[in-house]
């Protein structure tokens, strides 16, 4: 037996603030962008992915990267220092900076000159006015280098990126993971999905944000290294909450739509051709001052050349990322990136791009599964439906 | 019961072979949710790939320990993979091959050799 996954040498590899406690609470660790993180505990992907589901899991992805953006500003003029702070990345992204409210959270795209996406990130505007002029970016742990110097070149003596990568980035998320956090931080429940504030944790400043990465209600909380160790541990100590390891974070995210950097998009990938076109600012597409602005204008216009879909697989074998996608009369159109069995549904889900005239829900295809070809159909994402909280 | 170190077992009566991955193979995989099998007739050399066993996170090669030409496979696996992770060794057995040379079965591990080699991973 041999897995077509290779779990590569521990050594070399950095641990985040928690690792200790991943081994002792049984996580069977393996390489992630660099990290030893845990793929799972003792009860295995299925159970942590329902448990989540069902109840609240705690993720460790302090491997990814948390930064803050702090620009010069031009006054004390709170809205005069996010415009400039939002000046100095929106010619990089994809999208609103300058629109964000306070305490507002934006999911956007780095974007390269061809219009290809560099990393997909989250940036949010503190609430405080004191703090404006600041902003809080979060990029994918297997980009985060890259992606800092690109904006640090970009901003160069205008102000400066402060990496917030030392300490823990922990998701906790599910539908119960409200009712636990708020026990903890009573503030927290004012949140609404895609907002973020400052929130005291002994002695030391949270970043608590309402936001994740499964399509459940949930939270994303920076904490600084002193406290990192003791958040973890008050939220594991309440029986709802099961720590939960990447592998179920994969399916969960599958389920829910949500693409993965260097699977589902890379840099040869539009945001138009992975329907993420809800991340790119329409205001700022008609200045033409965005990278890639020409194509993303056309695909908007006359439609791209490959859409991303979502697949059920309706017979067989998991189809996982590089399995052709074929049609019916056996034209090979397109290719999964992202594929594997969906717990809540119980069969086989993908991810892949096909042209637009394969594209519409409910279209027949075929995916070709170690030289098998297996029937499959265009589905509409997500698989599971989103319970995020929008407020009343 | 002899085990290959690529953890398989095998167990031989007369030029019959019943083959499956040992508990912890299964163990190691997590929650099997498909398991792709040969045809039988299928004519397949020791170390050639045998299987594909899927867990929710990844596809994972069963090799043949032995030559030989399968004859048949576990069709509980289709509708209930999970045997596979409830009885590794018994019910979630994988395919039946009719055995071209016995040798190499003796040349396989005892359940004692297995156990010592399992204690160096």
């Amino acid at each position: 037996m041999e897995s077509r996954l290779h779990a590569a040498p521990e050594q070399a590899l950095k641990s985040t603030v928690l690792g200790e406690d991943h081994r002792r609470r049984g996580g069977r660790m393996v390489a992630f962008a660099g990290y030893a993180m845990p793929v799972q505990y003792e009860t295995g992907i299925l159970k942590e992915h329902q448990w989540t589901r069902a109840h609240a899991g705690a993720f460790d992805v302090s491997h990814m990267g948390p930064a803050f953006l702090d620009i010069a500003g031009p006054s004390d003029d709170p809205e005069a220092r996010h415009a400039a702070a939002a000046a100095a990345i929106e010619p990089l992204v994809s999208g609103d900076i300058a629109g964000l409210k306070p305490g507002q959270l934006r999911y956007t795209l780095l974007l390269n000159e061809q219009g290809g996406v560099l990393d997909d990130l989250m940036v949010g505007r503190p609430a405080d006015p004191k703090f404006h002029g600041r902003l809080y970016i979060v990029v994918n742990a297997g980009c985060k280098e890259a992606d800092f110097s690109l904006i640090e070149a970009a901003i160069g003596d205008r102000g400066r990126l402060v990496r917030a990568d030392d300490g823990a980035l922990i998701a906790l998320q599910g539908p119960e993971a409200a009712d636990v956090l708020t026990a903890l931080l009573p503030e927290a429940l004012d949140l609404s999905f895609m907002n973020f504030r400052r929130l005291p944790f002994e002695g030391r400043q949270l970043r608590v944000a309402r936001s994740g990465y499964t399509g459940e209600d949930g939270f994303e909380i920076l904490a600084p290294a002193p406290v990192a160790a003791a958040l973890w541990a008050r939220l594991l100590a309440d029986e709802r909450v099961r720590p939960i390891g990447l592998g179920a974070r994969d399916s969960l995210r599958l389920e829910a739509g949500l693409p993965l950097y260097g699977h589902d998009i890379d840099d040869t990938v539009s945001p138009i051709e992975a329907g993420l076109g809800f991340a790119v600012s329409k205001r700022r597409l008609k200045t033409g001052r965005m990278r890639g602005a020409a194509r993303i204008a056309r695909e908007l216009a006359e439609g791209p050349s490959r859409l991303r879909v979502g697949l059920r697989i309706l017979e067989g074998a998991p189809a996982r990322e590089g399995a052709q996608i074929l049609r019916s009369d056996g034209a090979n159109v397109g290719v999964v990136t992202s594929g594997g069995f969906s717990p809540t549904l119980g069969a086989p889900i993908a991810m892949g791009f096909v042209p637009p005239a394969q594209a519409a829900s409910g279209t027949r295809l075929f995916v070709d599964v170690r030289g098998r070809r297996q029937a499959a159909e265009v589905t509409p994402l997500p698989f599971v439906p989103h319970r995020y909280h929008r407020g009343d | 019961m002899r085990f290959s170190k690529d953890h398989e077992w095998v167990n031989l009566d007369g030029s019959e072979a019943t083959i499956g991955i040992t508990a912890y193979a299964a163990g190691q995989l997590g929650d099997i949710v498909f398991v792709d099998l040969p045809a039988a007739g299928k004519a397949v050399k020791s170390g050639d790939g045998l299987a594909v066993v899927e867990s929710v996170k990844a596809a994972s090669d069963v090799f043949s320990p032995l030559t030989g030409e399968v004859t048949g496979v576990n069709p509980a696996l289709a509708d209930n993979p999970e045997t596979v992770n409830d009885a590794p060794e018994a019910g979630g057995w994988f395919v039946k091959l009719k055995v071209a040379n016995p040798a190499e079965f003796d040349q396989l591990m005892d359940r004692d050799a297995y156990e010592a080699f399992l204690r160096t991973l």
